[in-house]
């Protein structure tokens, strides 16, 4: 038996009555790839920034390579040799890779940073490994793959012996995610150990040895890799059997929602959009896959009207909407769920009731010539909590205080309410259990089935290629040609996600 | 023709780099704060706070640069008080900055009162005296600028060097930059965004306090009330102006001095016009740089933002 | 340590930090009544006689308050949008400077139709003060922080100017001071022959209006929904830019009421000592206040108080009355902190 690096026993983690871990117990051997299989929600995330020091275990301990680690504290977990990347990248975009790289590596006291051996030894690193990167670019130039190497040398700088991997896959396209896992038995192969944290299957297969499920804060599962098979991992992950909705085939009428050769100027975070050119027609989902930041912002944008189009025309029904904004599509009957529900979807701070009317107070019945009517917005909130099934105390309740998924109910139930014609989901079901994702997807199709143009944004081809009538791909501001429901394979589309074939057909 | 012939005289410039060394310190000390994150809006009572105190510590018997080194402790004294209001507790910077300002300021007025209860005009002290560099300060019109001016206003020239230095060229520099651009970055290797924020906003604030105690030590001798008269909101607008870099901002705030020495001069020339309109002109200049500078500002992405740990 | 959301608090919850706030101000402000050794019992009883203890000293308190009613209305309007409007001080001056303009004999008009004529005209100088800075934030993205702290200087370095010059009362001696406002351009008195005047009553009315257009109105769900969270407001589809203009307007215009009441109902001309701070002084009656229209009266009230007592105390007492600054001040700073803990838990680990 190989010599054990890691190994937290019986951690336990309560927020407030929440408790996001339950006595978990996890050994990591020398050279071993262990996955941490789970739902968003099942404790993945938070037994990793306990690890690292993030967060303080309420019991339990963690021993690396013999030592106990004391709790609380990121640097001792460094020092440790445990290394980790996050899913959200923690770089400064002010500074270089090298900076970026070296911060918090030398004494702080120190009077100079030394430059010229931390160049000699990233270029070693980065060439030892296959991570290419140029130590001295700034970070604000480089592209989502390339911040992910910038992270992973982060961790070898500091000889990390232990290697945390955040979902390091949800940003790749399937090329890249290759690449990934190249690097990955390269590191292994040199003797370190890797956690590696997914809610997908078929990585979880590719490139552990053992894989542990956790669900709802609990350790429900240990299994080898080899000895397993992906129906038992999922059905460990998922416990009870979610039955998720079978679309039936559609019959996609007119086209409700026409973007005519439109381009829009330069945009910090994310590709502009150049001359494009798509439809959306009633009674069907058109999926838009693409790694993030290919202009899937910036389309999710103009359906909104929370942008405008820098020249092209867009057509809702038929008529060409000329003064563009939020109110605007708002009125032409489209329906937004927005990508970040927490910082754009609602306003925190605020009662249930006043966030199902931010788009509809100044109608009747909720407001008369400027008076609100609160009671009137109290019996609507009361319905969409009743219809669309949310758990929350009243329509008083702060948002703030629901969780993800209910939050995600609420906003849905927004949107839907009024009888959209044409809906935007951006990222409707990221961060939320498979129940709430069944329920997310339910009601999408119901207004597919009601005649409704859905336009599905998601970084997860898995989802886009369960709900989509319509397949497009988004890379650096331009789409693929459409293709039908089963048209493409998954490895077909990796190769448009990376940007083979768009722009040159186009 | 006059107006112009300002310009070639060494008092004028004289005059513009001594009116800048308490700008220089106190936007120093601002752009420090804000680089690790955090708008430090305490200056102007901070300020206030370290004019009085340098003054007194000297008026009691202190020699100067222990004065210097009072003032400083009490800046950061506030300085500390702002940051645990606003960093480990989140609180809205811009109110607790208005608050800090308020406390730091009548408490000076409050401890003026109570230690020269009876005074009516300001007693003085005996200030920091120019010290002409040997050779160096002959040379013609900025000469005496530059090398016939007080042991603080070197300081403050050397306080540039040292925050651009410590910024750019140090361990310590990099994490406070990174503290005010990506808080996260920090916490992931290793290090305590609290205590970098709170050490930056301690050491910025000592530094306005030392702006502060320029003008009773340096500048004017003796402390009044309402003497900053608004230098630190200008302060503000410099860190903008010089897009929150240490050698901009010091540009920038020679150029404000500048502009200043030159309207008093003007004053004297220009007949007819109300004194008003040139006093005036220091805030509108500093209102005009904002307007200018505000398509151009690429200001730290997490200023103002407030940061707990283990959040992404 | 980290914070976390707490439910809903309780009334008595709700309270007892604000009491709590008090209470540690109380402590901290002792502790310089000591210093300056005075004791401060006998220091807080002679505040409270001087603020309350006769019907002489509470009717000059609630004259006190009236301004800071005006302008901690301003702020508490403004702040709810997170508009962060520190200008207050120039807002109020502009009102001062359009009623002398208007009342000092321009419109022959009778006090029923002149009053309300200055007071819809220096509201509107006082919010046009304030759009400039409205529009540089909205447009440019410019702090309105500094641009409206720089303004109050520049304001301030106006009205000099004007006093110097096109409004120097030709009678005074060489004293900057206009002219005296007419008699229908003045607030009559609520009692004859003592200093409150109508501009309260005036005040009073701001509040319940005030409170009204936040509680109840589209425009009060959009400017606090424009506070809350500005990005989902947008997308919402609330006109940010068009509410925050609109915010300025109001808030600029009540601090204006401050300098019209003050010039109309106590001072009658105008001078650069008309306002020792007040428009400072409003954004501590708001954060007291909790953003509360109807508690800004209170906290108004509760902050004159302590200025006319303080007053009253340093005579007999020999601390200096700017005891009363260093109280307003740690009290603002402690409210805010005892506001954050009510709705977060500190969590240790």
């Amino acid at each position: 038996m190989p010599e054990t690096v890691l190994n937290l026993s019986s951690i336990t983690k309560r927020f407030g009555a929440l408790v996001a871990n339950d006595a978990i117990n996890l050994r990591l051997a020398k050279g071993e790839v262990v996955a941490l299989l789970g739902e968003n929600g099942a404790g993945k995330t938070t037994l990793m920034n306990i690890l690292f020091g993030h967060y303080v275990a309420d019991e339990g301990s963690i021993e690396a390579f013999g030592q106990p680690l004391p709790p609380g504290d990121p640097k001792a977990a460094l020092q440790a040799g445990i290394g980790m990347v996050h899913q959200h990248f923690t770089l400064a975009d002010n500074m270089s890779v090298l900076e970026n790289i070296v911060l918090g590596t030398q004494s702080k006291w120190s009077w100079r940073l030394d430059r010229a051996a931390a160049v000699a030894r990233i270029r070693k690193l980065s060439s030892d490994f296959g991570l290419a990167i140029d130590p001295l670019a700034p970070v604000s130039s480089l592209a989502v793959g390339e911040r992910q190497r910038v992270e992973i040398l982060k961790a070898l700088y500091r000889d990390a012996r232990i290697l945390i991997l955040d979902e390091p896959t949800a940003v790749l396209t399937p090329q890249e995610t290759e690449a990934l896992f190249a690097t990955l038995r390269k590191l292994v192969a040199e003797g370190l150990s890797i956690i590696f944290i997914s809610h997908k299957l078929n990585e979880v297969m590719a490139v552990s040895e053992r894989v542990l499920v956790l669900r709802g804060g609990w350790l429900v599962g240990e299994r080898r890799t080899a000895e397993t098979t992906r129906q038992e991992l999922a059905a460990l992950m998922v416990g009870q059997d979610v039955k998720m909705p079978e679309p039936r085939p559609a019959s996609p009428g007119e086209p409700l929602l026409v973007f005519e050769n439109v381009s829009t100027g330069q945009r910090s975070g994310g590709s502009r959009l150049q001359n494009l050119s798509f439809e959306l027609r009633a009674g069907a989902i058109t999926g838009l896959a693409g790694v993030s930041g290919n202009g899937q912002g910036a389309i999710a944008a103009l359906i909104a009207g929370v942008e405008r189009p820098a020249s092209g025309r867009i057509i809702v029904s038929g008529r060409e909407i000329g003064d563009w904004s939020p109110r605007a599509a708002l009125s032409a009957g489209i329906a937004r769920i927005p990508e970040d529900r927490h910082a754009v979807g609602s306003i925190a701070d605020m009662s249930v009731a006043e966030n199902v009317v931010a788009e509809r107070y100044r109608e009747k019945p909720f407001s008369r010539r400027g008076v609100m009517d609160w009671a009137k917005a109290h019996e609507f909130a009361s319905r969409l909590i009743a219809d669309y099934d949310v758990k929350c105390p009243s329509p008083d309740t702060r948002i703030r205080l629901l969780s993800g998924g209910n939050m995600q109910k609420l906003i849905l139930g927004r949107a839907l309410d009024p009888d959209p014609i044409v809906i935007l989901a951006n990222q409707p079901t990221r961060g939320l259990d498979v129940g709430a994702v069944a329920y997310v997807h339910g009601k999408l199709l119901e207004a597919r089935d009601r005649g409704a143009a859905v336009l599905l944004i998601s970084e997860d081809l898995d989802e886009v290629l369960a709900l989509s009538d319509t397949v497009i791909v988004a890379y650096q501001g331009q789409i693929s040609m459409p293709s039908k429901r089963g048209e493409r394979s998954v490895a077909e589309l990796g190769e448009l996600m990376a940007g083979h074939g768009i722009g040159e057909a186009a | 023709m006059e107006a112009l012939e300002i310009l070639f005289t060494a008092s004028f410039w004289v005059a513009a780099i001594r009116i800048a060394s308490p700008l220089i310190f106190a936007t120093m000390g601002e752009l420090i704060c804000e680089r690790a994150g955090v708008l430090n809006l305490g200056i102007e009572g901070i300020m206030t706070a370290g004019a009085f105190a340098g003054w007194f510590t000297v008026y009691s018997g202190g020699d100067l640069w222990t004065g210097v080194a009072v003032a400083a402790l009490a800046g950061a004294m506030f300085g500390a008080l702002h940051a645990t209001l606003t960093v480990p507790l989140g609180l809205s910077q811009h109110v607790v900055g208005i608050g800090i300002t308020l406390l730091a300021t009548s408490l000076t007025y409050f401890v003026y009162r109570l230690v020269l209860p009876e005074v009516t005009s300001p007693p003085r002290i005996e200030p920091f005296r120019p010290f002409a560099v040997p050779y160096l300060s002959d040379i013609p019109l900025i000469g005496p600028a530059l090398f016939n001016q007080t042991p603080l206003t070197y300081l403050a020239f050397i306080t540039v060097g040292l925050v651009a230095w410590v910024l750019y060229r140090t361990p310590l520099g990099l994490a406070v930059r990174a503290a005010g651009e990506n808080p996260a970055a920090v916490e992931a290797q290793g290090m305590s965004v609290t205590a970098i924020r709170m050490g930056a906003v301690m050491v910025g604030s000592a530094l306005m306090a030392v702006g502060g105690a320029f003008l009773t030590m340096s500048a004017f001798s003796s402390f009044f009330f309402e003497m900053v008269n608004g230098r630190g909101w200008v302060c503000i607008a410099l860190v903008v102006f010089g897009s929150w870099r240490p050698g901009k901002a010091l540009l920038g705030a020679i150029l404000f001095a500048a502009f200043d020495a030159y309207q008093i001069r003007l004053q004297q020339v220009a007949e007819g016009i109300p004194y008003q309109l040139f006093l005036m002109m220091p805030y509108v200049l500093s209102i005009l740089a904002l307007i200018v500078m505000s398509r151009r500002a690429s200001y730290p992405k997490a200023l103002m933002v407030p940061y707990q740990k283990g959040e992404r | 340590m980290r914070l976390e959301a707490k439910p809903m608090p309780s009334l008595a919850q709700s309270l007892a930090y604000p009491l709590g706030a008090v209470a540690v101000t109380l402590v901290i402000v002792s502790a310089l009544v000591v210093a300056a050794g005075a004791s401060p019992f006998s220091v807080f009883q002679l505040v409270l006689v001087g603020a309350a203890g006769t019907p002489f000293a509470a009717l000059e308190t609630l004259t006190r308050a009236t301004p800071l009613i005006f302008t901690g209305l301003a702020v508490a309007v403004a702040f709810r949008a997170k508009l962060w409007n520190i200008g207050a001080e120039a807002q109020l001056y502009v009102g001062a400077v359009v009623t002398v303009v208007l009342g000092t004999g321009a419109l022959p008009l009778p006090a029923p139709i002149l009053i309300p004529v200055l007071i819809v005209a220096s509201m509107i100088g006082g919010g046009l003060m304030l759009l400039g800075p409205a529009f540089l934030k909205v447009r440019l993205g410019v702090d309105e922080v500094v641009t409206t702290l720089l303004l109050n200087f520049v304001v301030l370095l106006f009205v000099s100017m004007l006093l110097e010059g096109v409004l120097k009362d030709p009678m005074a001696l060489g004293w900057p001071r206009s002219a005296s406002v007419i008699a229908e351009a003045r607030l009559p008195r609520v009692v004859t022959g003592l200093r409150l005047h109508y501009g309260f009553v005036l005040a009073v009315v701001a509040a319940i209006a005030v409170w009204f257009v936040m509680k109840k109105t589209t425009l009060g769900y959009e400017m606090r929904a424009v506070g809350h969270n500005a990005e989902a407001a947008r997308f919402a589809g609330i006109p940010v830019n068009r509410v925050l203009l609109k915010t300025a307007m109001i808030s600029g215009g009540l601090a204006a009421l401050a300098g019209f009441s003050e010039v109309s109902g106590t001072a009658r001309n105008l001078t650069l000592e008309l306002s020792p701070g007040y428009g400072y002084t409003g954004i501590v009656v708001a954060m007291l206040a909790m953003l509360n229209p109807l508690g800004v009266v209170a906290a108004a009230i509760f902050v004159a108080g302590i200025f006319v007592g303080a007053d009253a105390m340093s005579r007999t007492a020999g601390v200096p009355s700017y005891i009363a600054n260093v109280m307003v001040a740690t009290a603002l700073l402690t409210m805010v902190t005892a506001i954050m803990l009510s709705r977060f838990r500190i969590r240790w680990r």
